[in-house]
């Protein structure tokens, strides 16, 4: 009897812990019913100690902004609440647009002193779970900071706001002949203050490099709405540390880029693209290696599509190659300045690929408009991840082993999966993996991650090429790093943001499950 | 089995932002990309799809202009066409080129080479004329079947679908024939490599308006080109929804 009797207790004893834990864990929902945040749903995540929002807090931001920059009514969050994917959901209630860096700078003091967390938001393009709220954070959106501050022309020096889109800067900077010198599928919608605060890569790093090297300064609004600026739009500047590298890929953790001074390179007046079909990688490789010293200069993009992207892309959004089918496809791109001069070195290059078996087959567009008929297969193929579930994953490798992830996930995953694949940046190591499968279900995530982030380490590679951590990937924080490097972070996060306000359940774990 | 000609002009590129010459007499065209006129592709592409279903023998790609003219002819060897024709009009005389001149170097170029169908695109997207091939059918006293979606050759006919507004209409026409092509008549190929490499290798022959016969006088002068005026940003919403939301995103109402 004793012993039933024992028992019971204990039981009694464990569910209570484990009610309180609930109750502890869902704190912040019971109030906010109707408005159940779905990525909490998902993802073991508790909610930091903030403040939350009251009538009071939203009479400040309405002073501030007035009426029409300050969204509550529950359908307009809808889309700042939402990723691209549909795959995180935030509950946050409120969206502050503010236009000028004097409001973002007020913002920010007044959250910081009520502490109240924030979501930096920019074109909410983003793939990692980083630009949409977790739980109810306000909403900061750069929508309204879309002005182009000035344009030097002869530096090749343009200075905007962060929340310009990068379509928009790129669509001024012709009137002069220049460029942006990054260019993304989600252009037409990404701003530029979210392209550096993630470091954003993309299709043209291969020939102008990193937003480390072309960002040449940045404004930036600490937590505490202290304004730094580092808004230089010199090239060379050796007075300290160059604090504006801080900033570049922090993901918004460290403070709220407001301005941003970019240089940017002449227009390319002469395009080209080819588009080539290869029997195996072996042959990429080579192709590769051939195209970097035949066409030096001008190479501009080296992007490779293996088959099952192709299908992938056929199933989902009617793309499908321009010349039949083949085991791996290039698109390899030249730009400069001279026409008859970029000709003559790509159809040499051409002739020589083909002459050697290098490519079995292929195309040439010479043409705008064939050139961006080319271009829109290889960027369309992301578009077609709306329309299924996919997993998606951005790794840096060697290229030796580039291909190898993919076919190694296809063995792991079995029948779990519809379809594995990759494309990328082959000329920056960078591989899109995707793994689609019939239901995004936590099983199938546990059954990729950590396995292949550990696959992907045992390679030397990057667990994050371009996208960042984000929320999706912030538990791999320790993984990818060694501890001297996350303690670091971690001070400088503490330091600039000591009350964590900015961006949180990002960049850092959430859990050490 | 049926000899084809096809015309092939040369045209701004249509990704290309057009600009006005400083004097108004035309559009710059120094260093701006061109490309074939798309309409013209698309009746290059119905010509190869012909050979390769062993309907047509040979196929003959005709275009008029300054000496670049013969990269689209390149273009159009490399679909697949068998020989190109380049009817050299210097750069100027280009200018005040007209319909009239052009079809009647085509027909004479169609009874020389004994075609049996010359297919056009419907409109250069330069000068959105829409008479070329109209023209061509008169000078040669042929039958036309223009705006064509689709075609089915006979014996000695052809059966052309033709867009026409509300509907389509089909008709049957007597060969010789000229046929002009409408957008939804097929989708232009990617020439591949190896045939861009081997189209180098093809025959252009070049002539001259005065070995044809024609004179290409200007039949016009060109007072002024202007830009259209600029449109100031409105945008067709499909519902009330919609409006709100736009007006919400642009911060204009609460």
């Amino acid at each position: 009897m004793n012993t039933a009797l024992f028992d019971c207790k204990a039981t009694i004893i464990m569910h209570g812990i484990m009610f309180l834990r609930k109750t502890n864990r869902v704190g912040c929902r019971v109030e906010n019913i109707g408005f159940l945040s779905d990525t909490t749903q998902k993802f073991p995540v508790e909610r930091g100690e903030f403040n939350k929002l009251n009538n009071g807090h939203k009479g400040f931001f309405r002073q501030l902004l007035g009426d029409y920059r300050v969204i509550t009514d529950n359908h307009d969050l809808v889309k700042y609440n939402n990723d691209w994917f549909g795959y995180v959901k935030g509950c946050s209630q409120i969206v502050l647009k503010p236009k000028t860096t004097e409001e973002v700078s007020q913002i920010l003091s007044f959250c910081n002193e009520n502490r109240l967390a924030i979501c930096l938001q920019g074109g909410n393009t983003d793939v990692v779970g980083a630009s949409v709220p977790v739980f109810d954070e306000i909403v900061v959106s750069t929508e309204l900071m879309n002005e182009i501050i000035d344009l030097d022309e002869n530096s090749g020096v343009i200075i905007c706001q962060a929340g310009c889109v990068l379509e928009n800067i790129d669509k001024k900077l012709e009137g002069s002949g220049l460029m942006v010198p990054l260019d993304l599928g989600a252009k037409g919608s990404c701003h530029i203050g979210g392209n550096v605060a993630t470091n954003a890569g993309g299709l043209r790093l291969l020939r102008y490099g990193n937003l480390h090297g072309n960002v040449l300064g940045l404004e930036v609004v600490k937590a505490n709405g202290e304004v730094i600026d580092c808004l230089s739009t010199l090239k060379k500047d050796n007075t300290g540390f160059h604090l504006k590298h801080l900033f570049i890929g922090s993901e918004g953790t460290l403070g709220f880029i407001t301005k941003v001074s970019l240089q940017c390179p002449p227009r390319a007046r002469s395009i080209n693209v080819a588009f080539l079909g290869l029997q195996n990688f072996d042959k990429v490789l080579k192709t590769f290696r051939k195209a970097k010293e035949d066409l030096c200069e001008i190479l501009s993009a080296f992007e490779v599509i293996d088959s099952t992207s192709m299908e992938f892309a056929k199933e989902t959004v009617g793309i499908t190659s321009p010349i039949g089918d083949y085991p791996y496809y290039l698109l390899i791109e030249t730009s400069g300045s001279n026409p008859e001069h970029d000709a003559d070195k790509l159809y040499k290059f051409l002739d020589l690929v083909l002459v050697k078996h290098l490519a079995l087959n292929g195309t040439l567009a010479t043409e705008p408009a064939k050139v961006n008929a080319i271009w829109a297969i290889r960027e369309k193929i992301p578009e077609g991840f709306k329309h299924s579930s996919v997993l998606c994953y951005d790794f840096s490798l060697p290229l030796s082993k580039y291909f190898d992830l993919v076919e190694d996930m296809r063995n792991h995953m079995g029948s779990l999966a519809k379809k594995v694949f990759g494309f990328g940046h082959l000329g920056d190591g960078n591989l899109h993996l995707q793994i689609e499968v019939n239901e995004m279900s936590k099983e199938v995530r546990d059954h990729v991650e950590p396995n292949v982030f550990e696959r992907v380490k045992q390679m030397n590679g990057s667990i994050s090429a371009e996208h960042g951590m984000g929320f999706l990937k912030a538990n791999y924080l320790s993984f990818a790093n060694p501890p001297s490097k996350v303690e670091m972070m971690r001070n400088l996060k503490s330091m600039l943001d000591p009350k964590g306000i900015l961006n949180p359940y990002k960049v850092f774990p959430w859990t050490y499950s | 089995m049926a000899r084809v000609l096809v015309g092939v002009k040369r045209v701004i590129d249509y990704a290309v932002k057009i600009r006005i010459k400083p004097d108004k007499k035309g559009v710059l065209t120094d260093g701006v990309k061109h490309s074939m006129n798309p309409f013209d592709e698309i009746a290059v592409e119905e010509a190869v799809r012909m050979k390769e279903k062993k309907i047509a023998s040979e196929i003959i790609a005709v275009s008029c202009g300054p000496a670049q003219a013969q990269d689209v002819i390149r273009t159009a060897l490399a679909m697949g066409v068998d020989k190109g024709i380049h009817v050299d009009i210097p750069a100027k005389e280009f200018e005040t080129l007209q319909p009239l001149h052009v079809s009647k170097m085509l027909a004479k170029i169609a009874q020389d080479e004994k075609v049996d169908i010359v297919i056009l695109g419907k409109q250069a997207i330069d000068d959105d004329c829409n008479q070329t091939a109209q023209m061509t059918a008169a000078v040669l006293d042929w039958p036309q079947a223009t705006n064509a979606s689709k075609i089915e050759k006979g014996d000695k006919d052809v059966t052309v679908t033709r867009e026409i507004d509300g509907g389509l209409e089909v008709i049957k026409c007597k060969l010789p024939v000229v046929i002009s092509a409408d957008l939804r008549l097929n989708e232009p190929r990617y020439a591949t490599l190896p045939n861009i490499m081997k189209a180098k290798k093809k025959p252009i022959k070049k002539v001259t308006p005065k070995d044809l016969g024609v004179d290409t006088a200007a039949r016009i002068e060109i007072v002024s080109v202007e830009e259209p005026p600029v449109r100031k940003g409105g945008t067709i919403i499909p519902d009330v929804d919609t409006l709100v939301a736009k007006l919400k995103e642009g911060g204009f109402v609460p």
